[in-house]
């Protein structure tokens, strides 16, 4: 009876061609082909057109001089540079927007995430209003917004605004006094240094004690205090080799000190402003998603609200909250070429130089693709990393 | 699975079909009917629309020239406005037939880039504007050292600006668009000390200004910028034409035909007059490029001769009131000079 059964539950062996897995096999074998050779026909159609059309091709130019001048340049660079060198500035240029606007876009995402849920109405009021204007605008005119709408308005470089501590503020950008480090200087680094790795360690050792005792120690003060303070000991012990370069008025502007350009203010504004409201709904949607009992709980042990969201209920948030944060910094990272439309030398706008100095358009465009690629790539790396450690640990 | 293969099947017969396209684009142009130029977004006297929405400028009347020249008829022309950095792709493409946008002719272009320049319609030079409100003191270009200078992308004028103040060690803040009307906005918001293109430019630009009057154009020329017309390489049939086109409105101003006189012209006895209007008895002239004989007078019919398209554009009778200088016939000590049409 059983061996009959079996064989009746066999496929049967009319024509291979009914046969599931071979037409599987069959059809999965022929979109590979056609995938491979249509990639291949695509870089053959251009590099046939390419030599068709009598335009130079290959990598050679990126060792050619650029003769143009780029505004921001994080390493040094002159007309005389490559055009590689060109590139490497715009990279950077993009990197630092990229870094500094989700720095920016972090915190105030999670103030105003954390403030759409809070007790008080005003507060929740003008977190929900933030959110649903930011998100709902294209980040394109939040940029113009900012560019245009702010800082184009403000007065001309002989009527600089004078704000505290010797900066400025005019049409031409943002105007600090820059810190110059005289001999000796090199202390105070160490002594910084030293100092965060003293606070680490008091911070390692209070949890132990706080493990073994269950005695509290107030780390974080201990912490600001060595940070602070060591640093300024080391200041004073090594003759105060600091001073300030004030930024003076000039024929045409202000010189010296440290100036950011309105095109970086705008666009670091616009990028963390716009993806903080992401964020925002992604650290509501995460507090939200920590069952209540967790807080009921933790308040029945005794703990205070204060204590309870930051021991309690953001670690577990963490979990819910990192995936989808990752995919906001990768957008913050991508949406920063829209730099190109207020003249920020990112790297969509030097790598768009280059690429019509030389003419060479698909090794422009080729190089622009890699360097997003690989720039998300190492993000998502690094976000993988923090998600693995968040995660929970079974014990 | 099957909708995937299929996709991808037809996505690649599509794209074998349009590469296999590839006719001389004198029969391309003809075939479609218009001639798809490529302009600027919008540069006063050399092409930019009107209130009608209308091209007006010199590169704009060339594109209706050449497309009076192949049909007969100058409204055959569709314009593609570019930036500086979309233009040569655009060519390269095939996207346009014919560029013709305020563009430098230098030999990297010539050369590397597949471009084929077809003359030069202006000549021009770069210079730097500035608000003479603003900056009193200043009045050479060489008292710039310091100044933060608007300049659009991918231009020769931005490499000639890295050089002059290098030349002269200067220091600059160079402040970069792409696009022109972006540079506009932020030099007249008072982003950027000076504005530098090139000097013909800068008249242009400066009448859209929201106080033109306050502005001064420096008496410094940095650079040599010939511009002109250009057509993709390899096409030579297609570049005669352009470049003919070219020559027959210098030739027509030498000889004094006018859209005016054109008609009358043609019964002219004059041998020369003759074979530039395709009157002279055998003559195939326009034939042997592939045009009518009678080409050169649809040309002037449509758009007048080359001192009549300065003139109407960026001359005497345009708001930019540009003096001929260099830009006049060879015959009165210019650099235009077109080779005889025999």
């Amino acid at each position: 009876m059983a061996s009959q059964e079996i064989l009746r539950e066999e496929p049967s062996r009319g024509s291979f061609i009914n046969d599931p897995r071979i037409r599987s096999l069959f059809f999965q074998t022929l979109v590979v082909i056609l995938l491979f050779s249509s990639i291949w026909w695509i870089i053959h159609n251009v590099i046939e057109n390419l030599q068709r059309l009598h335009i130079a091709s290959g990598f050679g130019f990126l060792r050619s001089r650029a003769g143009f001048d780029i505004s921001d340049t994080p390493i040094a660079y002159t007309s005389d540079s490559t055009y590689f060198r060109a590139l490497v500035v715009g990279l950077l240029n993009t990197i630092i927007v990229a870094v500094a606007g989700i720095v920016l876009a972090t915190i105030v995402g999670f103030a105003i995430g954390i403030g759409r849920l809070s007790q008080n109405w005003l507060i929740r009021k003008i977190c929900t209003v933030y959110v649903e204007i930011f998100r709902n605008i294209p980040p394109l005119l939040v940029i113009f917004f900012w560019y245009s709408g702010v800082l184009a308005v403000l007065p001309p470089p002989r009527e600089s605004i004078h704000l505290p501590f010797g900066s400025f503020l005019n049409q031409r950008g943002f105007y600090l006094p820059r810190a110059v480090w005289g001999d000796g200087s090199w202390l105070i680094g160490v002594a910084l240094l030293l100092a965060i790795a003293m606070a680490w360690f008091v911070a390692h050792r209070a949890r132990q004690r706080q493990r073994a005792t269950g005695q509290q120690f107030p780390v974080f003060w201990t912490s600001v205090a060595l940070i602070v303070g060591l640093p300024v000991l080391a200041y004073l012990a090594s003759g105060m080799p600091l001073t300030f370069d004030f930024p003076k008025q000039s024929t045409f502007n202000l010189t010296g000190g440290f100036w950011v350009k309105p095109e970086f203010l705008s666009l670091l504004l616009a990028l963390s402003f716009y993806t903080a409201a992401f964020i925002a709904e992604i650290v509501r949607a995460g507090i939200r998603g920590v069952s209540k009992g967790q807080s009921e709980a933790a308040g029945a042990l005794g703990l205070r609200s204060g204590p309870i969201l930051r021991l309690v209920v953001i670690p577990q948030a963490m979990r819910i909250v990192i995936p989808p944060l990752t995919s906001q910094y990768l957008n913050l990272t991508k949406n920063s070429s829209l730099a190109i439309a207020i003249g920020y030398p990112d790297l969509t706008a030097t790598a768009g130089t280059v690429l019509n100095q030389t003419g060479q358009a698909v090794e422009g465009v080729f190089i622009m693709m890699i360097a997003y690629l690989v720039l998300s790539l190492v993000t998502s790396f690094v976000m993988n990393i923090v998600n693995a450690r968040m995660a929970l640990v079974e014990r | 699975m099957k909708h995937i293969a299929i996709g991808i099947l037809g996505a690649a017969a599509l794209g074998f079909m349009a590469s296999a396209a590839s006719a001389g684009t004198l029969d391309t142009v003809k075939q479609k009917g218009f001639l798809q130029c490529g302009v600027s977004t919008g540069l006063a006297g050399f092409s930019a629309p009107d209130d009608k929405g209308d091209w007006k400028g010199i590169d704009a009347d060339f594109c209706r020239a050449v497309a009076a020249a192949v049909f007969g008829d100058a409204s055959k022309v569709k314009f593609t406005p570019l930036s500086a950095k979309e233009r040569f792709t655009a060519l390269q493409s095939g996207e346009i037939d014919l560029l013709s946008r305020n563009t430098t002719w230098t030999s990297n272009r010539d050369s590397a880039l597949g471009l084929d320049f077809v003359g030069v319609t202006y000549y021009d030079g770069q210079g730097f504007m500035i608000n003479a409100k603003k900056l009193p003191g200043v009045n050479s270009a060489l008292q710039l050292s310091g100044a933060a200078v608007c300049v659009q992308s991918g231009t020769t004028t931005e490499l000639n600006l890295a050089d002059y103040f290098k030349k002269n060690k200067m220091e600059y803040n160079p402040v970069v668009f792409e696009k022109l009307e972006e540079v506009n906005a932020a030099y007249d918001a008072g982003r950027c000390d000076a504005y530098t293109t090139d000097q013909s430019g800068l008249y242009g630009i400066r009448l859209t200004l929201s106080s033109p009057a306050d502005h001064v154009v420096l008496p410094e020329i940095i650079s040599k910028e010939p511009l002109g017309p250009a057509v993709r390489q390899g096409d030579d049939q297609w570049a005669h034409i352009a470049r003919w086109t070219y020559f027959a409105l210098l030739n027509a101003e030498e000889a004094g035909v006018t859209q005016a006189n054109v008609e009358e012209m043609k019964t002219s006895t004059d041998p020369n007059i003759q074979r530039l209007l395709g009157t002279e008895p055998d003559g195939k002239y326009g034939a042997d490029l592939g045009l009518s004989n009678d080409f050169v007078v649809n040309i002037v019919k449509a758009v007048g001769n080359y001192g009549e398209m300065f003139e109407r554009n960026v001359g005497s009778g345009s708001p930019l009131k540009i003096a001929r200088g260099i830009n006049a016939l060879w015959t009165k000590g210019g650099l235009q000079y077109g080779p005889p049409i025999r």
